[in-house]
C-alpha cells in the first residue's frame, strides 16, 4: 500500500521553464510536511498541482490510494489557505467560513452550528458579522483557516500563509498553526521560503531547488546532515572549504587537504574515497574561538586565525576570522562564563576549533554546484544584519 | 470648520473624511448639475403644464390640458413597447457583456488593450452612419437578407427591417460597448484568486462564477444596466431608421410632437413622463445599493 499522499515523478513545464522536474514524494497521514525553497523552485507549482489548479505534464498524484491527477479542484478533499487569504470581500466572516458548506447544499441549521464551532476554535465569535476588510491581518488568516478546516479536508495546503504578516504576528500565528495541527490532526502541506517557519513547524521538510527535491528529511537531519551544498547554504548559515580527501583515519574519519589548513579531520559518513573532490561545510555556531591555543584531541581541528570583524548581536556575537583565503564566520553565544573574559576584539590573533563530527563533506561535482553555492539564500534566518551572509563567506578576496 | 486630520493607516474610512473639504471639491460639479440638469428638467416639467399656441410657442397661464393628452389611446402600446425593448436590450447587453468582460479581464495585458480597442473602434464611425449601415444590411435586397435566404434560414418574403426585432437588434448593437466598458473595468480589478478559492472550497466553475465573480463586479453590472437601459428608453434615431411606424418608441413621439406638431407642451409632458420613468428605477437601484453598503459599514470598530 502506497503512502497517504504520493507524488509520482511529477513534471510541469511553463514554456521552456521546468517548474517541477520529476518530483516523487510521499507524505504520511497526519504529518506536518513542508516544501521549502527559494522563490521559483517549484514549491508553489507543486502545491497548485495538489490543489488541482494545475495539471502536471507527466506523473501522477495519489491521495489515500486514489489517483487524483485529473480531478478538478472542487472534487478534491483538499483545501487551501491562500497566500493573501483570498477571503470573499462581499461576504461576512460568518458567510466566508460557511461558504464551503453552503456550496455542498447543507441545511442552514447545520451550517450555523458548524460555523459557530469554527468561530470558537479561532476565537472570533464576536467578529462574525464583520466583513474581511474590517478585521486585522491575523484575524483574516484565522478566518481563512476556519473556512478551509470546516470542509474537513484530508489535506490542508498552506501557501506561504504567514508571508503577509509582520514578525511578531508571524511568531504568534506559528504557534497557533502548530496548535491547530495538533488539534485537528489532519495532514498539513506547508509551502514556504522561510527556513525558520519550516524548521519550527514541520515533521519533515522537502528542500526544493530548480524544480527538484534536493533533500527530504526531518528538520534536524536537514540542518545537521545536508546532502548538498545548496541545502547546506539554504538552511542556516555555513562556511564552505574546498578540498580533497587526503587519507582515511580509522574506519569513520578522513583527513582532508585544504589550502592553508593543517590537516583537517572530518567524520566521513558518505564513503568518500581518497582523492575525491569535496566541500567541507562547517556551521558558524559549531566553531569555537579562543585566544589561547586549545588542546588538540584526535577529533578536533584547531587553526590559527586573524579576527577581521566582530559584530555584537545581543544573544550572540559574529566573528569573521581569516585563514589564508578563507573568511570564516563564527557565532559565539553569550553566557555568564564568557562575560568574565576579556572579549575578543578586531585584529586579534586567535585560534578557531571545531569537532570532526561538526563538519560535513559534500561532493564536488561540477561548475553548476559551485555557482549554486555562490548564490546567497534570499533570506537568511533570523536577524542577519551583520555584514555579508556566512554562506557566501568561504573564499574572500 | 477645521479639517479633521485623516487617520493614519491603510484605509481611511469614507465617512471620516472632512466634510468641509468634500464640499469644496464637489461644489463646481454640483453647480454644473444644477444649472444644466436640474433647472432644465424643472423647465421641461413646468412647460408640460402650459398651453400651446398655434404657432408652436408656449401660451400664457397654466393648464392641465396637456397632461390629459397623455391619455391618448395610442400611447399605452408605445410605452409598453418602449419598456420591453429597453428591458430586453439591457438584458441582452448584459448577457454578452459579462462573459466578454470576464474574458477580457483574464486575457494577457497586451491582448486586453487590443480587445478594448476593438470595443471602442465602432465609436470612430458616426452613429448615424452605423445605423444606416444596419439598414442596408437588413434591407430586403441587403447582404444579410440574401445570405439568410441562400442558407434557407429565411423565406424570400421575410421582412428583416421595420419591425421591433430590427430595433432590438440595432439597439443591442449600439448599447453593447457601453455595457462592456464598465463591466470590464470592474472585472479588471477583480481578484481572480477568489475564483480559485471558491473552486477550492467545492464550487463548480459555474458556481464560482455566480457566487464570487458576479457579486465581485456588482457595481460594474449596475452601471452597465443604467447606461444601457436609460439611453434605450429614450432611443429615437434607431426606431426611426430601422423601425418604421409600427415600431415607434416614446422617443419618436417626443420628436414628432416637437418637430411635426410643434407642440412643445405635449412634447414636454411626454419627456417628463420618460424622465420620471428613468429616474424612479435609478433611485430605486441607488437606494438598494446604498442599503447594501449601509449593511456593511466600513468605518466602525476596525481594529
Amino acid at each position: 500500500m502506497a503512502e497517504f499522499l504520493e507524488f509520482e515523478n511529477v513534471h510541469k513545464h511553463y514554456g521552456r521553464v521546468r517548474a517541477v522536474d520529476g518530483v516523487s514524494l510521499s507524505i504520511r497521514r497526519g504529518e506536518f510536511f513542508s516544501l521549502l525553497g527559494p522563490s521559483g523552485c517549484g514549491k508553489t507549482t507543486l502545491l497548485r498541482i495538489l490543489a488541482g489548479f494545475e495539471r502536471p505534464d507527466q506523473g501522477r498524484v495519489f491521495l489515500d490510494g486514489q489517483d487524483i491527477t485529473e480531478l478538478p479542484p472542487h472534487k478534491r478533499k483538499v483545501n487551501t489557505i491562500f497566500q493573501n487569504y483570498a477571503l470573499f470581500p462581499h461576504l461576512t466572516v460568518r458567510q466566508n467560513i460557511g461558504f464551503g458548506l453552503k456550496i455542498e447544499g447543507i441545511d442552514k441549521a447545520t451550517i450555523e452550528r458548524e460555523v459557530d464551532a469554527m468561530l470558537a476554535l479561532i476565537q472570533m465569535e464576536d467578529q462574525a458579522g464583520k466583513y474581511p476588510d474590517q478585521v486585522s491581518g491575523g484575524q483574516k488568516q484565522r478566518v481563512a483557516i476556519a473556512r478551509a478546516l470546516i470542509k474537513k479536508p484530508d489535506v490542508l495546503l498552506l501557501d506561504e500563509p504567514l508571508a503577509a504578516l509582520d514578525l511578531k504576528l508571524r511568531q504568534k500565528m506559528l504557534i497557533e498553526l502548530d496548535l491547530i495541527h495538533d488539534e485537528v490532526g489532519i495532514t498539513f502541506v506547508y509551502v514556504t521560503h522561510d527556513q525558520g517557519e519550516a524548521m519550527s513547524l514541520s515533521d519533515r521538510i522537502a528542500v526544493m531547488n530548480h524544480g527538484k527535491v534536493e533533500q527530504l528529511g526531518s528538520p534536524t537531519e536537514i540542518y545537521e546532515a545536508p546532502r548538498s551544498s545548496f541545502v547546506a547554504a539554504f538552511i542556516g548559515d555555513t562556511n564552505f572549504f574546498e578540498g580533497t580527501v587526503d587519507e582515511m583515519v580509522g574506519p569513520d574519519y578522513s583527513r582532508l587537504a585544504i589550502d592553508g589548513f593543517p590537516d583537517v579531520v572530518v567524520f566521513n559518513d558518505k564513503q568518500l574515497k581518497t582523492g575525491d573532490l569535496i566541500y567541507l561545510s562547517v556551521r558558524p555556531e559549531k566553531i569555537r574561538i579562543s585566544r589561547d591555543r586549545p588542546e588538540q584531541g584526535a577529533h578536533s581541528n584547531v587553526v590559527p586565525a586573524h579576527v577581521e570583524d566582530v559584530v555584537y548581536l545581543g544573544s550572540h556575537t559574529k566573528y569573521w576570522a581569516r585563514v589564508q583565503d578563507y573568511r570564516i564566520a563564527v557565532y559565539q553565544q553569550h553566557n555568564r562564563f564568557l562575560l568574565d573574559e576579556q572579549p575578543i576584539r578586531w585584529g586579534e590573533d586567535v585560534f578557531i576549533r571545531w569537532h570532526a563530527d561538526d563538519g560535513f563533506m559534500l561532493e564536488r561535482y561540477s561548475e553548476s554546484d559551485e555557482r549554486l553555492m555562490g548564490t546567497p539564500p534570499e533570506e537568511v534566518g533570523e536577524a542577519d544584519n551583520g555584514g555579508e551572509s556566512a554562506a557566501t563567506g568561504s573564499r574572500g578576496a | 470648520m477645521a479639517a479633521r486630520a485623516p487617520r493614519p493607516g491603510p484605509a481611511v474610512p469614507e465617512g471620516r473624511r472632512s466634510r468641509g473639504a468634500e464640499w469644496s471639491v464637489t461644489l463646481p460639479s454640483f453647480l454644473w448639475l444644477v444649472a444644466l440638469f436640474v433647472v432644465p428638467s424643472v423647465i421641461v416639467f413646468a412647460i408640460a403644464f402650459k398651453p400651446a399656441t398655434p404657432y408652436g410657442g408656449i401660451g400664457e397661464g397654466w393648464t392641465l390640458e396637456t397632461i390629459r393628452t397623455l391619455g391618448n389611446p395610442n400611447y399605452p402600446a408605445i410605452v409598453w413597447r418602449t419598456i420591453w425593448l429597453s428591458v430586453v436590450t439591457t438584458v441582452a447587453c448584459l448577457l454578452f457583456a459579462v462573459p466578454m468582460g470576464y474574458f477580457m479581464a483574464r486575457a494577457p495585458k497586451r491582448r486586453q488593450n487590443t480587445l478594448l480597442l476593438m470595443v471602442i473602434i465602432p465609436f470612430w464611425t458616426s452613429f448615424l452612419v452605423r445605423i444606416f449601415a444596419w439598414k442596408m444590411l437588413l434591407h430586403p435586397e441587403g447582404l444579410l437578407k440574401r445570405a439568410l435566404v441562400a442558407l434557407g434560414l429565411a423565406g424570400p418574403d421575410t421582412q428583416l427591417l421595420y419591425n421591433p426585432w430590427a430595433v432590438l437588434l440595432v439597439l443591442v448593437y449600439t448599447e453593447l460597448p457601453f455595457a462592456i466598458l464598465p463591466i470590464y473595468a470592474a472585472a479588471e480589478k477583480f481578484d481572480f484568486r477568489l475564483i480559485e478559492a471558491a473552486r477550492d472550497l467545492g464550487a463548480s466553475p459555474f458556481r464560482a462564477f455566480r457566487s464570487v465573480f458576479l457579486p465581485g463586479i456588482r457595481r460594474g453590472i449596475v452601471t452597465a444596466m443604467l447606461v444601457t437601459f436609460i439611453p434605450a428608453l429614450g432611443a429615437y434615431v434607431v426606431p426611426d431608421i430601422v423601425g418604421g411606424p409600427s415600431s415607434e418608441m416614446i422617443g419618436n413621439k417626443i420628436a414628432q410632437r416637437t418637430f411635426v406638431d410643434r407642440n412643445l407642451p405635449e412634447a414636454s409632458a411626454l419627456s417628463a413622463l420618460l424622465a420620471l420613468a428613468v429616474l424612479l428605477p435609478t433611485f430605486g437601484v441607488l437606494v438598494l445599493n446604498r442599503g447594501r453598503d449601509l449593511l456593511a459599514p466600513k468605518s466602525e470598530n476596525s481594529p
